[in-house]
């Protein structure tokens, strides 16, 4: 099972300075979705004007519906700046994919709980590491997509592109250098330097 | 002595990088280290290079700095997490070790313990945000130090040959806005490739130390190619490798090599890091011909 909590307000507005398209994905049972603060934060947000628009939908992480789903609301995500994703951390990853080069930001923290977990049967994994940093990385999980779980840029062994540990895979880093530089958004990679918390038990953090 | 000093002084700064044995008798190291290294200004100590487990980089640095050298203390966040590296931060410091290189490290798989845990508890960025904490007072828990707080030059490493240069050049600039104090820099054997790296870092404002390696023949520079990242041996010089095995195994082609690179990058760099690989010998010969 997993958990996604809303990170906190200070954190969400100081990504949203524009117009905002929003993603809610209240899906699947494995996932428990912080509702009731998503609704209250989206009120604020409509109220002052900044929302395009609102998909609350199931399984984005399924590329083919998420396709679908968005297409139908093209114009609005055009009018927006950014598109707030509401979601386990293999949600916002299959969204920023599809929609580069349009920022996509992660609105929720993806923590573990032990006993069963999600299923994330697409291409994107999510490590459930309780702080989601898919804000500073273009939408690419640093954990999971670099072989080391760096959260501060690449290591010095990528060649040619390929990570050291396994040359039939891509660096995290690259991918994440190529998703910014796509998005325009280059300027993430001097945010300040990120210290991870190991301390994400359900047990620590409540 | 910090390096950093000497780069305030505008010094041309040449260090070169030793590795432990792996086992407990050090008299050799020491030794070569006495007779070819210590007309320089630094002896770097690796941290278990490649991820091969061998005697220890603080135990080693400690040994050099009694026999009268100035060693550069390695220290990578594959084998600690935060507590270790803080608790050998500091024990360093209590020897006098002032210089520290400060990296991610290699990753477990590629060594000689490839079921070993990998840590990467920090990173070389937060590495360095760590050293900074504590010369500061406190450490990376928000816990007052007792006494004096440690104060070393910090280093680190940026590849400027890599195919993925951008995305050096990024972490580089994030080590600086961490704190880092001078660079050390992968092996170069493209002088125009580290030029117009260096036209880009310079805004960085921070001392760079080239970083070469002496070829030891044509079969060493094509296992580079390769297998290091950040590393390419271009075409001429493995023609020149393999045109004499006698003289590239005698040292004397890797030795023109190296001093021609040296030559070709100084104006645009603050000194020179040889990694000599077993080869401390030549690092003599390699400073004169290269006119250092
Ligand atoms: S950074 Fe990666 S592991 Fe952490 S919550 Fe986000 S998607 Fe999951
Ligand atoms: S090569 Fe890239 S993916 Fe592999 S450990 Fe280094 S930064 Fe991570």
């Amino acid at each position: 099972m997993l958990i996604t909590e809303l990170k906190s307000k200070e954190v969400l507005e100081s990504l949203l300075t524009g117009k905002v398209f929003i993603i809610n994905c209240h899906g699947c049972k494995e996932v428990s979705f912080p509702e009731k603060e998503a609704e209250e934060f989206e009120k604020e947000l409509l109220a002052a004007g900044k929302v395009t628009g609102i998909l609350t939908t199931d399984y984005i992480c399924n590329p083919e519906n998420l396709q679908v789903r968005l297409e139908r609301r093209r114009a609005m995500i055009d009018e927006a700046d950014a598109v707030l994703v509401l979601s386990c951390g293999v949600g916002v990853q299959t969204v920023a994919e599809y929609l580069t080069p349009k920022p996509v930001f992660a609105g929720c923290d993806t923590v573990r709980l032990p006993g069963f977990q999600g299923v994330t049967p697409q291409e994107f994994d999510c490590g459930q590491c309780g702080e989601c940093y898919l804000n500073y990385t273009g939408g690419i999980c640093p954990i999971t997509a670099c072989s080391k779980s760096l959260v501060n840029g690449q290591c010095g062994g990528s060649k040619n592109g390929k990570c050291e540990v396994d040359p039939n895979m891509e660096c995290g880093w690259e991918r994440i250098y190529r998703r910014l530089e796509a998005t325009g958004r280059l300027d993430m990679l001097k945010c300040p330097t990120q210290v991870r918390n190991f301390a994400t038990d359900a047990e620590v953090t409540k | 002595m910090k390096i950093t000093e000497l780069f305030d002084r505008g010094e041309f700064v040449v260090s070169a990088e030793v590795g432990p044995p792996k086992g407990i008798n050090i008299d050799h190291v020491i030794e070569e280290a006495k007779t070819y290294l210590s007309g320089i200004t630094a002896v770097n100590v690796t941290d278990n290079q490649s991820s091969v487990m061998r005697l220890g980089s603080l135990a080693t640095c400690k040994a050099l700095l009694d026999a009268g050298l100035n060693p550069i203390f390695q220290l990578t966040c594959r084998d600690r997490n935060r507590i270790a590296l803080q608790s050998d931060l500091l024990s360093a410091a209590m020897f006098g070790i002032e210089n520290i290189l400060c990296l991610t490290g290699d990753h477990t798989k590629l060594g000689d313990h490839p079921g070993a845990k990998p840590v990467f508890d920090l990173d070389s960025v937060s590495l360095i945000h760590t050293v900074k904490l504590l010369e500061s007072g406190v450490d990376l828990g928000g816990n007052a130090l007792v006494g004096d707080p440690p104060k070393f030059a910090k280093g680190a490493v940026v590849s400027p040959c890599s195919d993925s240069v951008d995305a050096q050049l990024a972490k580089m600039e994030r080590k600086v806005l961490a704190g880092v104090d001078y660079f050390q820099t992968q092996a170069v054997f493209e002088p125009e490739k580290f030029i117009a790296f260096m036209e880009k870092a310079k805004q960085f404002g921070k001392p760079v130390q080239l970083g070469i390696i002496i070829p030891k023949g044509a079969a060493m520079a094509r296992y580079m190619n390769n297998n290091v990242a950040g590393v390419h041996v271009p075409d001429d010089m493995l023609a020149e490798l393999a045109a004499d095995k006698e003289r590239a195994k005698a040292g004397i082609t890797g030795v023109e090599i190296a001093a021609r690179v040296i030559k070709a990058c100084r104006p645009y760099c603050q000194g020179v890091h040889i990694m000599a690989l077993g080869w401390e010998k030549h690092v003599p010969a390699l400073l004169e011909q290269a006119g250092i």
